[in-house]
């Protein structure tokens, strides 16, 4: 009976950490592989938030946690999927189902335009063709509406110069243009030069834009960019993008994330994995106080688990 | 098809050759240069380039930059650059000037193929430090800097599929932005900016079909702004190339003096593409040649450099 109850709750506790991300495919198949009836029984009986008593006298899957169940089942699959993809083609789905999920999801579209090289967001571009007989900027001008249309099509249709010249004068300047479009009391997003500068400067100018302003201002630029949601995150992603990333990381990694928070985890680690997935580990431990691959081997589950702790590992 | 004759045998080191001898001396002789350049295609050019600095360590550029002079000399620089690098060295002239030329910077976003464009946008960072959606967007404001933006960063596709329901109701945006008293600026360059030409050129048509008048023409007569000039040159390059730059060239001829940048411009570019079927257009449109047009409004080496291009027999 001892040993009875104590693989119920082996099995309760697995169960449990479906909540989070992935699944113990080891502790599955060895504890409720193995169990009698009688063992599946008492689990059933358990556990009222999976089974419920049916009138008909036998414990009932609820379909809601199935449900549940199969996206957790579905996130390894998943990673591999993305993982193998070519990073054209991964990026372009990312970015259709970014539109398809509407206004939610639009923080992906805003990091695949603002994290990739010019290179790189040119052949997600291409791949868009390809995939969908559509030009990206067609579909990002046709379902964003204002406020957030015209920062969006820019954004994604950006072919940014690359190289290290920048013109100091200039970024002071364009740093004192931000400052007055932040003061005012007009809606930002559709602020033209804030729009015109973000969107069509260079990374490293950028990250010079973003140096003066924290001089003139006292406060970082995207810390002044709270109450605007898309242009803070544009702001992240083109200059502060390990921070961006830790950020999305540690609330992708809380089991009371809603499910589109949670894809996260796969999304960033798959696409960052051959970039900058060292960096992220580090400020990620930085910002809050253990590495990114401890997290991970805490929260997450199984295959999926060691799926990503492999990417992550991958570089060094 | 191109006006340019090119003859079946080629040698860049000849070529490097007789341009040098060209150079050398008192004076320059023009006719040599203009009976080699003028008949080399963008490939053969860039191998006499590469000829002339193996076999004389010097840029035949800037040789020829120095030597020539006026008219000539711009037109001669212009042809020898690769088109994509000859393309963004127009549209930062076009863009540095003190009240920018707008419809160079539409003829260059939207007469080319989406692949094309994407060249020049390198070109262009590759020359000038900056993305040309940079500049652009730097030297405009308002309405036609949305507009020039859009037009230059778009990466259309390229497709022959067309959503006729799409076409309809894009139309009817149309019509209504352009009697609206309050333009609806933002619909109008949404769909100018992102659409492919397939899809497009189908909506223009179910325009015409609606409303009885090309869109052109409703464009002209509600509001003669510059935002609307610069819808009506998109429109019209997007819609019939070489319609477009057959008035381009008609506008340039009949201007008293002439407009020798854009002449100049026109048949440079087109040389290569379809100039040939411009010329065509024109003597449709004006009853007479085109060489004979030029040969009258020009003279000298600029004169015999552009009628070359034009497919003159020697």
């Amino acid at each position: 009976m001892r040993i009875l109850i104590r693989s119920c709750s082996v099995i309760v506790s697995m169960f449990f950490r479906f909540a989070g991300h992935g699944v113990d495919e080891r502790t599955l198949i060895t504890v409720l592989g193995k169990s009698h009836p009688e063992k599946r029984k008492s689990f059933r009986k358990a556990t009222p938030h999976f089974f419920k008593e049916d009138e008909r006298s036998f414990e009932r899957w609820d379909d809601h946690r199935i449900k549940l169940l199969k996206q957790e089942f579905m996130r390894f699959k998943n990673a591999v999927v993305l993982w193998a993809m070519h990073p054209w083609e991964r990026d372009a789905r990312l970015m259709k189902e970014s539109l398809t999920e509407g206004p939610d999801s639009y923080n992906v579209l805003i990091e695949v335009a603002c994290t990739r090289s010019s290179e790189e967001l040119l052949g997600a571009r291409r791949a868009y063709h390809s995939l969908f007989d559509h030009s990206i900027e067609e579909e990002v001008a046709s379902h964003v509406h204002d406020p957030e249309r015209k920062l969006l099509v820019a954004l994604v249709s950006a072919y940014r110069y690359e190289g290290s010249n920048l013109k100091e004068d200039i970024a002071k300047s364009e740093a004192k243009i931000l400052l007055n479009a932040i003061k005012s009391s007009e809606k930002k997003t559709q602020d033209e030069e804030v729009i015109r500068i973000l969107a069509t400067r260079s990374k490293p100018h950028l990250k010079a834009v973003y140096k003066d302003y924290q001089e003139i201002s006292g406060s970082t630029l995207d810390e002044d960019l709270k109450c605007d949601l898309r242009l803070q995150e544009t702001v992240q992603c083109l200059c502060t993008p390990e921070r961006y990333f830790s950020q999305v990381l540690d609330l992708a990694l809380r089991t009371d994330s809603d499910k589109s928070t949670k894809k996260a985890l796969t999304r960033v680690i798959v696409t960052r994995a051959d970039v900058d997935v060292k960096e992220i580990d580090e400020e990620f431990n930085k910002l809050y106080g253990v590495p990114l691959s401890k997290k991970i081997e805490d929260t997450a589950n199984g295959n999926y688990k060691d799926f990503l702790l492999t990417l992550i590992a991958k570089g060094d | 098809m191109a006006s340019l004759v090119v003859p079946h045998h080629f040698s860049a080191t000849e070529d490097a050759e007789t341009l040098r001898k060209a150079c050398q001396g008192w004076g320059t002789h023009e006719k040599p240069i203009i009976k080699v350049l003028g008949h080399r295609n963008a490939a053969q050019r860039k191998q006499i380039r590469q000829a002339y600095e193996d076999l004389y360590q010097e840029d035949l550029v800037k040789r020829l930059e120095s030597e020539l002079s006026g008219d000539f000399e711009k037109a001669v620089y212009r042809w020898i650059l690769d088109p994509a690098d000859r393309d963004a060295v127009l549209a930062n002239v076009a863009l540095k000037k003190s009240s920018p030329d707008y419809h160079v910077i539409i003829e260059i976003s939207c007469v080319h193929s989406p692949e094309e464009l994407l060249e020049v946008r390198k070109a262009y960072r590759l020359r000038y430090k900056r993305s040309l959606e940079e500049d652009v967007a730097a030297h405009t404001t308002g309405d036609i800097r949305k507009l020039l933006v859009g037009l230059v960063s778009a990466y259309r596709y390229e497709g022959e599929e067309i959503n006729a329901g799409l076409a309809n109701s894009e139309a009817v945006v149309l019509h209504k932005a352009i009697k609206d008293k309050a333009l609806n600026h933002e619909e109008v360059i949404r769909i100018l900016s992102t659409r492919s030409k397939a899809q497009l050129r189908a909506t223009f048509n179910h325009y015409r079909d609606d409303q009885g008048t090309s869109i052109t023409k409703n464009l002209l007569a509600e509001r003669p702004d510059d935002f609307s000039v610069a819808l009506r040159t998109t429109i019209r390059c997007l819609n019939d190339p070489k319609k477009y730059f057959e008035k381009v060239l008609r506008n340039a001829i009949k201007k008293v003096g002439t407009d020798e940048d854009a002449l100049t411009r026109v048949i440079v570019t087109r040389a290569e593409k379809d100039l040939k079927e411009i010329k065509e257009e024109y003597y449709k449109r004006n009853s007479v040649s085109l060489d004979i047009a030029v040969a009258k409004d020009t003279s000298g080496h600029h004169e015999a450099f552009l009628l070359t291009l034009l497919g003159k027999e020697e």
